[in-house]
């Protein structure tokens, strides 16, 4: 295909006023290893994704109003009135999930490979700034969204943030814009999310490409290729001389597929599964919520709930400076050597481990089995095998066993809370009174019934939970009194 | 005088040059400041923000059945026109006996998350990580660190009045 004449003129007459192409020609040139092939796509649909969401974002603003008293109303209109404003809304969403996905499997990859060493390091270093530039986005867009999750989620965040030493009240009057969370707070983070955090997320992306030009894509890790201050980058420009590629179209065209194929992915999860939420609006006096981050944060609501009180505060605290000091300091520690993952067995064991951790977190925060279900007390009734056969007072423990909400913690045939054990045979575990003493004194995360149940009621209780057996199985005893239980053989 | 045609910081001596430089620098460092004063005031006055008691109105004593927990809301006493339905903060009233209340802020002292009354087993839980509260507020399980947050109130004309608007936080309680 030949390209007219004219279009080469207009071309070159730009070109000559404005140099571009000499600008350009040196980027699309430069040279990459002939190796870097698959491993090396996950940065480029990073980047893709930030383009995407800056443009659905800009359609996104055209029509949401940052006010709280409006904002919830505008994103129902987005999804509802606007032609495919759903679908502009679906793909923000996704493709932020997607975005925060995509860095966080390239962050996986440059650690594995080692290619933080020298002399990448300070790219490693505003990658670690993008990374929380991208997840405050993440988070500030959620807030944005302005339904109950949101407006809860804010008062977990100002919670955290009112624990910091002296300057706690301060922090959070800061960050919620005011005493309370209302309509100053909603356009503080409007303006985090749509001005400042993009501007430096930008500033960030460009200094990580002029880094990623000046020091060039690292090479695939062999085992026994050591990186050594002395002679790394001599030998590099060497090599990439010698049997480099030009980044276009050697290296750019796997990029472009798998963008294409990530691009053709959350598009399809936006045009099947739709926008994220509003999920109910941000009315703080309908207090029948379960409030929840987004996905990426469901790990940090897990390890709130399952930190021991005393020492939560300064983890709380010192947590985010030690994660952010050590991925900071990454580098430095580790500068030179081996780059090959089966010559590093301890970063490969630390990735694995991160990863599981964080994997099981995520999951706790989805089942949250440390939180009372609100609603089993009302919606489950005692199950039928459990009454059938009882005497009077224990079908009266039965009766407050399901009054006074135990299995809003304690399940039964597997219905109710997780918070407590299980009480399908809490008899073979326990005797009657030590069934009483827990029931009025609590202890081990339960609370103490004893000034809400007259000994009476706590009597038809123990007598219900003392039912509680599987067949065939034993009840719970204490062996110096075994004599004073007839069924004990 | 140096005759000095060399960058400015090459010359030693003042010249028109050298001095035209330093106004610049040192119009240009004052303006910045001046225009800092407004910015940094403007972004940073929540924190420094001080709130005068207000005495919010939560209705007739009677509304509260002496012996019960309700839940009541209130205006924020600094809503403004745009605050829609956050303008409304909740709160638990414990009506304990004739004229002696108890009114908690709905925010978990561990995070925040609302607290919901349970009136069959006298107790507040927590949706979000499991705390539970007593009847008077006292914790009773999970990981709250302390009680729940309780408001000044009083009794004014028959009504019953709180010291609220502000988020509750563990170094900042009502």
């Amino acid at each position: 295909m030949r390209i007219p004449t004219w279009m080469m003129d207009s071309w070159n007459w730009i070109d000559q006023r404005t140099g571009a192409s000499a600008t350009i020609a040196p980027i699309m040139d430069h040279h990459v290893p002939r190796n870097a092939k698959w491993w090396y796509v996950f940065g480029s649909a990073t980047l893709m994704f930030f383009i995407l969401q800056i443009t659905t974002g800009i359609c996104l603003a055209l029509l949401y109003v940052p006010s709280a008293g409006e904002a919830y109303q505008s994103l129902i209109h987005i999804d509802t009135e606007v032609p495919l404003g759903w679908m502009i809304r679906g793909i923000h969403g996704w493709s932020s999930n997607a975005m925060v996905l995509m860095m966080l499997i390239h962050m996986c990859q440059v650690f594995l490979h080692g290619t933080y060493k020298f002399p990448r390091e300070l790219t490693w270093i505003v990658g670690v700034f993008l990374l929380f530039g991208t997840l405050a986005l993440a988070f500030t867009g959620q807030v944005l969204r302005w339904d109950q999750d949101s407006y809860w989620g804010l008062g977990i965040g100002a919670a955290m943030m009112g624990r910091i030493p002296w300057i706690g009240p301060e922090v959070v009057n800061l960050v919620i814009g005011g005493p309370i969370i209302a309509g100053e707070t909603l356009s503080r983070w409007f303006s985090l999310h749509v001005f400042v955090l993009p501007g430096f997320v930008i500033l960030m992306v460009g200094l990580h490409i002029v880094l990623i030009l000046k020091n060039g894509i690292s090479e695939m890790p062999e085992p026994g290729a050591v990186v050594d201050k002395a002679t790394y980058r001599e030998g590099f420009e060497q090599r990439m001389k010698t049997s480099g590629v030009p980044f276009f179209p050697e290296a750019a065209k796997r990029d472009m597929i798998f963008c294409g194929l990530m691009l053709l992915i959350v598009i399809g999860l936006a045009f099947f599964v739709g926008p994220f939420g509003p999920l109910g609006e941000p009315d703080p006096t309908m207090i029948n919520t379960n409030p929840k981050p987004d996905f990426f944060f469901l790990w940090i609501f897990a390890i709130l709930a399952l930190l021991p009180p005393s020492i939560e505060t300064y983890l709380i605290l010192a947590s985010p400076v030690v994660i952010v000091a050590v991925l900071i300091l990454l580098p430095f520690i580790s500068n030179e050597g081996e780059r090959a993952p089966s010559r590093r067995p301890v970063a490969v064991i630390t990735l694995v481990l991160l990863v599981t951790i964080l994997a099981a977190l995520s999951q706790l925060g989805v089942t949250t089995p440390w939180s009372p279900k609100m609603d089993a007390w009302t919606s489950d009734t005692t199950p039928r095998q459990f009454v059938v056969g009882r005497s009077p007072t224990e079908l009266q423990g039965a009766i407050l066993f399901q009054y006074m909400q135990c299995r809003n913690c304690h399940e039964l045939a597997g219905i109710g809370g997780q918070r407590g054990p299980e009480l399908d045979d809490i008899a073979t575990r326990m005797t009657r009174d030590q069934l009483i003493r827990q029931v009025q004194q609590g202890g081990g995360n339960m609370p103490a019934f004893g000034k809400n149940l007259d000994s009476a009621q706590t009597a038809a209780l123990a007598a219900f939970l003392q039912t509680l057996t599987p067949d065939g199985e034993h009840k719970a005893v204490i062996p110096a009194v075994k004599g004073d239980y007839p069924d004990w053989n | 005088m140096c005759d000095c045609n060399g960058p400015v910081q090459d010359c030693g001596k003042t010249t028109r040059r050298g001095w035209m430089f330093r106004i610049g620098t040192g119009l240009l460092s004052i303006g910045a400041m001046l225009a800092a004063i407004p910015i940094v005031g403007y972004v940073f006055s929540p924190a420094a923000r001080k709130f005068a008691e207000s005495w919010i109105d939560l209705g007739s004593v009677e509304k509260f059945p002496v012996g019960e927990t309700t839940l009541a809301s209130f205006r924020n006493p600094g809503a403004v026109p745009w605050d829609g339905y956050t303008a409304d903060i909740p709160c638990w009233v414990r009506h304990i006996e004739k004229g002696d209340f108890q009114v908690f802020s709905i925010h978990c002292a561990h995070l925040g998350c609302p607290v919901k009354w349970f009136a069959q087993s006298r107790l507040f839980m927590c949706p979000c990580h499991g705390g539970v509260y007593y009847e008077d507020g006292s914790r009773a399980s999970g990981p709250p660190p302390r009680g729940l947050y309780e408001f000044k109130y009083k009794v004014i004309d028959g009504r019953l009045r709180i010291d609220g608007g502000r988020l509750p936080t563990l170094q900042q309680s009502p």
